[in-house]
Order: C-alpha cells, then sequence, then structure tokens
C-alpha cells in the first residue's frame, strides 16, 4: 500500500516546528506502523535527508516508551494497543496519515516526535512507593491477600507509563497515570501505611510539574494502551480527600 | 593470566555465609565517602543502585531509556523461579541448584548457581514487601506455575507480565533513592567507554543522548548491568536499544569476555513474515504448560490444522522426551522445532514454524480458564498476527533472545578489573550453556538485590576510596578517543544506512552462529565479518551531527561493536568442539541428534582478552568444577 504522511518536525526544543509531507511507498499491511517509520527512515537517510526521530524500545507494547499521536488520537485507532503493536492493515491504501508528538506542557519537545515525560518520573520519586529497604521483609505468604483484591492491584499496576493519558486529555492530566499507581497500592496491605503521605505528595507534585486536572471526560481511559479504568482515578479521589481529612 | 573464581571453600550450603562473613565491611558512616557508578536500570543495575543507596553510598545511575522504568528487564513474561516450595511438590534449594546446573548443560560454576538458588526464596519476600502484585490462590496465598526444565510447580508469576510488575518494584525501590537524593539518574545518557587508571576501574564516559556531549564521571567502583546481547542477529526478541557496547568496550579496557558463543534461542517466538521486520515478539514459554506443540506428520501437508486428523500430526516434543514433553528446556525444544521445518514439515507461509495448540487445554479447562491463565499474551499475539488464538493453534519459531556469555566475573561478580563488577545477563556466571525458563529474572534480582551489595562493600573495604577524579588526565584522553570515534562514524558519508548493515551482520551471524554450528560455517562467518566491517567504516552513512539527539549516531557507534563482538563469538564457537546446551556444534552430536558434551577438554570456562585490534584475542581457561553434581549426560527423555 501507499500512504502520505503528514509528520511533525522540529529541530529541537527551541525550534519552532512545522508538519512536513512525506510518502509511503509499498508498505506492507503486516508492517507494524513503526516499521513503516523504519523504511520511510531508510529511504529519507539514503536521499540524503534527516531521518524522523521518534521514541520507541521494546516494540512488544511494554516498555511504554513509544509515543505517536496518530490522527490526532495517542497511539492510533485501534484500543489496548501501543503504536509499536499498530499494525499497517489497519489503514487503507492511499490513506492520509497525520503523525505528531505527545502535546503537553509538562511534556516538551525534544526533536520531532520526542517528548520529555521525566515528570511523570518525578511524581514516582515523590512517593510511587512502598518504603522497605532490602532484606529485612518477612515471608511472603505471610501477607495474604484476597485474589480479588490482588487482582485489581494487577489491574492498575499495568500502567507502562506512556504517558497517552496526559497526551489525549484536554487538561492535561496525568490523573490516570497517578491513579493507576495509587490505586495499585491502595488493594495491598503493603501500601497502607504509607497511603496518606503517598497521595498527598503525588498529587502535589502531579500539579507542580505542570499537568492539569481531571474533568471527567475519560479521554484517558479511551486511549489507554493497558486499558486501565478510570475506577482508579475514583479510588485516588477517594484517597486523596481521606488523606486531607486525615491531615486536617 | 590465572583466572581466580574466588570461591570460598567449605561445604557447598555453607559457601555464601561463610563469605558473607569473611568479608570487609564498611563503616556506615563511612559509606557516604563513596560513589558507586551503576550502568543501566533494568532489575540487577535497579535493584543494585536501589540496595547500595539504602546502604548509605552515593549512587550514580545511568540508563539510556527516557526513563529507569523502560530497561528491558520490563519485557519478560513468564515468571521468576523460586525454591520456596509452596506447591509441597519436592523443591528445595538443592532441587533448584541441581535444575539449573544440569539445564545449563554443567558449563556454569555450582558455588554461584547454589547462591542463587539460596537467595531466591528472598526474593520472592522482598517483591511482595514492594506491592509486586504476584498471582495468588483464592486462600491469598501465592500461586506458582512450572516452567520448562523443571518438574516442580517453582515459577511465581504476575499475569504474563512478571518482568513488568518485578522491574516497577525496582523501580520503586530506586524511584525512594533518587526522591531521597540518594540516587542520582541519568536517564537518555550512553556509557561509551570505561576508564581504567592504574588498574583500577574509576570511572565512564558517557555521550548525553539529547545534546550530544561527552561526559565524565568518577566513581570508586563501577557497576555494568547492561544486558545481553543478542542484537547481534539483528532480529531478536530484545528491545531495538539493547547492545553490546559497555561490555564490549570493558573488555578492549582489559575485561575478560566469557563463553560469548553461549546463546539462547527461545522456541516459542512469533515466526518471522517479512524483511522488512525489525524485531521477534516472545511469546511467554508458559505457555507450554498448556499449549501443545506439533506439526503435520508428512511433509509438504498444506491442510489448516483443523482439517488434519489426531493420528496425522507429530507432538514431536511429547514422542521425543516423554517425561518434559512440551516443558522440554529450551534449547532441545528449539532444535527440535527447527529439525521438523528441516524436514520440511513447518507450516505457514515460510515453512518455518511449528503449532502451538490450545484445543486440547481449551476442552479440558474452558476458554474462561485459558483467558485467565494467559490472556494477555493471547490478545498480544492476534495483535501481531492478525489470527484468533482461541479458534486456531499459534504459529511459533525459535528466535534469538537471552546470552548466557557475558564479561567474565568471580564469585564477587567482579571482572578481571578490580572495581568494575558486572551484574545480571551482562556477566556469564549462573546459566552455562542453556537458561532454563524463569531463571533470568531470578538472577538480575539476586545479583542485584542480595549479592553486590556484599561483595561491593568488601571491594571498597578493602580498597578504600580510589581518590581519582576526572580531571585526572586518562578521563581526558578517553574523552578524545570518545569524540574522535564519533567523529569518524559521522564524516565517512557513505552509501549504506547502519541498520542495512546490522541486518547484513544479522544473517551472517544467524546463519553461521545461530542455532548450530559447524567447523566450516564459522570459518566462513569469521572471513565475511571483518569484510564487512571494512565496508561500514568505509561506506556507512549516517547523517546529523555528533551535538543533537541523532538516533543514527546511536545506533552506528552499537553496529560498530557488534561488527566486532560478532567476530568474538565465531571465535569462541569455533574453539568449543563440542556441543552443550544452546552451543550445538553439527559435528557433535549422537545419532539421534542429541548433544554430545567433551568434558574431558571443555569442562571449563572460556574467557578471551582482548590483544589489540589487529591481533586474536587470547584464550584463558578456567575449570569448573563439579564436586556436587555428577557431570551426566542431560537427558529429558
Amino acid at each position: 500500500m501507499n500512504l502520505t504522511l503528514f509528520v511533525w518536525r522540529q529541530k529541537d526544543a527551541e525550534d519552532k516546528g512545522r508538519m512536513e509531507r512525506y510518502e509511503a511507498k509499498e508498505i506492507n499491511s503486516h508492517m507494524s506502523f513503526l516499521e513503516m517509520l523504519d523504511v520511510v527512515n531508510e529511504d529519507l537517510t539514503e536521499k540524503g535527508q534527516d531521518p524522523i526521530a521518534f521514541d520507541h524500545d521494546c516494540r512488544e507494547g511494554i516498555c511504554g516508551t513509544c509515543s505517536l499521536m496518530i490522527n490526532g488520537t495517542a497511539h492510533g485507532p485501534e484500543p489496548g494497543t501501543t503504536v509499536c503493536q499498530l499494525h499497517m492493515r489497519h489503514f487503507k491504501d492511499g490513506d492520509a496519515i497525520y503523525i505528531e508528538p505527545w502535546r503537553a506542557r509538562a511534556f516538551p519537545v525534544i526533536k520531532d516526535l520526542v517528548v520529555d515525560r521525566t515528570a511523570l518520573d518525578r511524581i514516582m520519586y515523590s512517593g510511587g512507593f512502598v518504603s522497605v529497604n532490602t532484606g529485612v521483609t518477612v515471608d511472603a505468604n505471610a501477607i495474604p491477600i484476597p485474589k480479588s483484591e490482588s487482582d485489581k492491584a494487577m489491574d492498575a499496576s499495568s500502567c507502562i507509563g506512556c504517558g497517552a493519558c496526559v497526551a489525549s486529555c484536554k487538561n492535561a492530566s496525568a490523573m490516570l497515570f497517578v491513579a493507576a499507581k495509587v490505586s495499585q497500592f491502595a488493594h495491598l496491605p503493603q501500601g497502607k501505611v504509607e497511603r496518606t503521605s503517598r497521595v498527598r505528595s503525588m498529587v502535589a507534585q502531579m500539579s507542580a510539574e505542570g499537568f492539569g486536572g481531571c474533568t471527567n471526560f475519560f479521554e484517558c481511559e479511551a486511549v489507554c494502551p493497558k486499558e486501565i479504568s478510570v475506577d482508579t482515578i475514583a479510588k485516588l479521589n477517594r484517597e486523596y480527600m481521606m488523606a486531607r481529612i486525615k491531615v486536617k | 593470566m590465572k583466572l581466580d573464581a574466588k570461591t570460598p571453600s567449605g561445604p557447598l550450603a555453607e559457601k555464601w555465609d561463610k563469605h558473607k562473613f569473611e568479608m570487609k565491611l564498611v563503616n556506615p558512616a563511612n559509606k557516604r565517602k563513596f560513589t558507586i557508578i551503576v550502568v543501566g536500570s533494568g532489575l540487577a543495575g535497579g535493584a543494585g543502585a536501589a540496595s547500595l543507596a539504602e546502604l548509605g553510598y552515593n549512587v550514580l545511575c545511568f540508563c539510556y531509556q527516557d526513563s529507569p522504568r523502560r530497561a528491558h528487564s520490563i519485557s519478560a513474561q513468564g515468571g521468576i523461579n523460586a525454591s520456596k516450595n509452596y506447591q509441597n511438590d519436592g523443591d528445595s534449594d538443592y532441587r533448584l541448584f541441581y535444575d539449573t546446573i544440569k539445564g545449563g548443560d554443567f558449563r556454569s560454576r555450582e558455588a554461584n548457581v547454589y547462591r542463587l538458588a539460596q537467595v531466591s526464596s528472598n526474593i520472592i519476600d522482598q517483591c511482595a514487601a514492594q506491592g509486586v502484585p504476584f498471582a495468588r490462590e483464592y486462600g491469598g496465598l501465592l500461586a506458582n506455575r512450572s516452567f520448562g526444565g523443571a518438574q516442580v510447580s517453582r515459577t511465581f508469576y504476575a499475569r504474563g507480565q512478571t518482568g513488568q510488575q518485578l522491574l516497577l518494584g525496582a523501580y520503586s525501590a530506586l524511584s525512594r533513592q533518587i526522591g531521597r537524593g540518594q540516587v542520582k539518574m541519568f536517564p537518555r545518557t550512553e556509557m561509551i567507554d570505561v576508564v581504567v587508571i592504574d588498574g583500577r576501574a574509576c570511572g565512564i564516559v558517557v555521550r548525553d543522548m539529547v545534546t550530544g556531549k561527552i561526559n565524565s564521571y568518577a566513581a570508586d567502583a563501577v557497576v555494568l548491568a547492561t544486558g545481553g546481547y543478542a542484537n547481534v542477529f539483528y532480529l531478536s526478541t530484545n528491545a531495538k536499544g539493547c547492545n553490546v557496547t559497555a561490555a564490549y568496550r570493558a573488555y578492549k579496557r582489559g575485561a575478560l569476555f566469557a563463553d560469548p558463543c553461549f546463546t539462547q534461542i527461545h522456541p516459542t517466538c512469533i515466526p518471522v513474515s517479512g524483511e522488512y521486520q525489525s524485531k521477534l515478539t516472545l511469546m511467554s514459554e508458559s505457555l507450554r504448560n498448556d499449549g501443545r506443540i506439533w506439526v503435520p506428520a508428512k511433509a509438504d501437508d498444506s491442510r489448516r490444522a483443523a482439517d488434519i486428523p489426531e493420528g496425522e500430526r507429530d507432538y514431536y516434543l511429547e514422542r521425543k522426551y516423554p517425561s518434559f514433553g512440551n516443558l522440554s528446556p529450551r534449547d532441545i525444544s528449539s532444535r527440535s522445532a527447527m529439525e521438523v521445518c528441516d524436514e520440511g514439515r513447518g507450516i505457514g507461509a515460510t515453512g518455518r514454524g511449528v503449532y502451538l495448540d490450545f484445543a486440547d487445554a481449551i476442552g479440558r479447562l474452558g476458554e474462561d480458564v485459558i483467558r485467565e491463565r494467559y490472556g494477555n499474551l493471547f490478545h498480544m499475539y492476534e495483535k501481531i498476527t492478525g489470527e484468533n488464538p482461541y479458534l486456531q493453534p499459534m504459529h511459533i519459531y525459535p528466535a534469538a533472545h537471552y546470552t548466557m556469555g557475558g564479561l567474565w566475573v568471580d564469585y564477587n561478580l567482579e571482572s578481571t578489573i578490580p572495581g568494575l563488577f558486572v551484574v545480571g545477563e551482562a556477566n556469564f556466571s549462573d546459566h552455562g550453556a542453556n537458561r532454563l525458563g524463569a531463571s533470568a529474572l531470578m538472577q538480575g534480582l539476586a545479583d542485584g538485590y542480595f549479592i553486590l551489595p556484599y561483595t561491593i562493600g568488601d571491594f571498597l573495604g578493602r580498597s578504600g576510596p580510589s581518590g581519582i577524579g576526572t580531571e585526572h588526565g586518562e578521563f581526558g584522553n578517553v574523552e578524545s578517543e570518545t569524540k574522535e570515534r564519533t567523529e569518524r562514524l559521522l564524516t565517512i558519508g557513505g552509501k549504506q544506512t547502519v541498520d542495512s548493515f546490522h541486518r547484513e551482520l544479522g544473517k551472517i551471524m544467524w546463519e553461521y552462529c545461530g542455532m548450530t554450528r559447524n567447523e566450516a560455517g564459522l570459518k566462513k562467518a569469521l572471513e565475511m565479518i571483518p569484510v564487512l566491517r571494512d565496508r561500514f567504516w568505509q561506506d556507512v552513512l549516517v547523517p546529523g551531527v555528533g551535538e543533537e539527539l541523532n538516533q543514527s549516531l546511536e545506533r552506528a557507534g552499537r553496529v560498530a561493536d557488534f561488527l566486532e563482538f560478532g567476530e568474538l563469538m565465531c571465535h569462541d564457537a569455533l574453539n568449543r568442539t563440542e556441543s552443550c546446551g544452546a552451543h550445538f556444534r553439527e559435528e557433535y552430536q549422537t545419532e539421534e541428534g542429541e548433544a554430545v558434551r567433551n568434558d574431558k577438554k571443555f569442562t571449563n570456562v572460556s574467557a578471551w582478552k582482548f590483544e589489540g585490534a589487529d591481533t586474536s584475542p587470547s584464550l584463558h581457561v578456567e575449570n569448573l568444577e563439579f564436586e556436587n553434581v555428577h557431570l551426566a549426560t542431560r537427558s529429558y527423555k
């Protein structure tokens, strides 16, 4: 199949950036979207042009590195899928495809389609953990956890930290990301001791990084490649409210 | 050079305790005077950096990804072994040790492997305490499943995302220390070289991948936790960024490289579909618990799977290895798949595939149970292939996966360069010639959480601070070499892209140093690789400049190292005139196609020393002693 691509090109953080048009020729429908970009890049390189910079690593849908806005949707048209697991069979010959980086104040563009998502890490550094030192633990079976609770923790902890939730939110809110982590620990006995301080610091850091608030549009859930539920946001709100009451 | 493994004396089960007592300690108040560099933030690096910081050391942690949470350990699906014996099915430290030694075809060091089994239980406790959501039984206790190469159920898991959950556990421990300021994290920073002064590792030279700036960092010890080199094959199950550069640079600075030819081919990957393909996706080995592997009994059978009656199917693993069946170890399962495809019985468009069939399991357990156990894997398979594995069997084929070889380390995980420690997949120590499933995560975390914090303390206690900062001239020298090399890559201005060279190298490696090897093929590869390398340095095309984010330049540096490293691998494979584990030399096999070891000559580790660009590396041997397990022919029949 042959496609026309409109790709966001931006030399560095200072550059203004613009859309550029490229032709992707003889694309096999079994290719992943990133393999299609590889082919385009090989072609650009051979023609002496600068290849398109984009983030990717595992290409198995789990590392959370890839991050493209495709035709206005984070990770493209397939629900529950990262870009690296999006295949060209979901496009038609002759399609025009618009490819842009995540856009959020807290995610500055580094180059072309590559953005800086370290704001999400800083939220984690502020409290997204159970404070336990190496080697001071009890036997794992000494902490029994009901399967239903453990499953809910697992659902929440499948978040890959890609930032699609932020990119799709009109407020650029990182609420689903924070909610996933808070919810994971809220369902586990190990997380209970620090629940108050954790949620307070993570929410405070989220605001400090310039992410917006949640106004219940649920765009985040719609694009989340791991299908994290907005129920986690409800859980986050409850945890946060409890934490505020406790402090007062 | 005499390779001293520094294995403690005494009975196997007491070695580690004895050693821990004999090691020097660093007074808590003195720990803050030491700085340790950790390169890599996966299971071994992340766990190690966090644990060292908890002890009070200043840690500088580097990773090439944009966040430490993205290290490739995250992709492991199936599980992590531990000898908890929660299932009451006869497991013990000794049995885990025994299975691992046997699985590795008697080419790993007994004392290291026993220690791995010993600390395995602590790992599960540690991770559970961090809030890793392991699978649970209805009674609230931890669930287990079985994995290839073992007859007990000792694998702990978190759906099909065990690697992700364990990594997030280590990342959260690391996050806590970064938040406290005890770890300084350097994401998007690639280690380009190690700096060795007066025979001691004193720091590293890195490239900031955003600005392109070359910088130096000094420390009292350096830890490499930089993963494996399976991307030498171009197509592998590794993340695209995985590379050999850090390990290879350390090799060029004097660290010995052990058993580079031991590379594991994973039996259950989604087959290659076309030339454009950039990587191979693994389907967890845990699928073999319930999936049955088969091909048509006769060659060139083009019927659909459903149209082939039971009597005309060959469940070849169950037939050849009745006691382990579909759970036979990876090397054996992979080679068996290749054999049936060579016989013309492979399936799919390319004929390079076999069926992994869940029809029986779905009939026996119901679709819901299968969905509960493997749902996300089935989902992933459907995404990639466009076929529904609940309705028709999966197509799978072996692919390059894990590398057992790595930098040589002693019992303390220290390389032959004092002060340079190597952990996780980047070292060679625990898996011998073949790694059993669910053992990689175990080793990474064992090294990072429970071994390195002790042994590095011993080193620092004995050696004291290095007293060397980046103002030392050697840092400047290494920086200049790095800059020259970058400049050279950028100014060749040839015609061929970096990836096209990488693909060419991958084909040579897969063809001649892949699932099976023989003398003629290896010799041929050893002629082809230098020719390809010369062409690379004359004709590669690296666009852009050094002082910016330049992904082509990043790849060029890595491929340049792979082009040298591939040759070292072939050298090693040619030298090891026996078959063992994943290293299958065609000249050494039984009539039934089983590996034939040469224990007289090769009960050892081949460790290679760099002797200069135009000289062959020299071979140094560590003899392996088996005092507790009798060397026996591996049988899974």
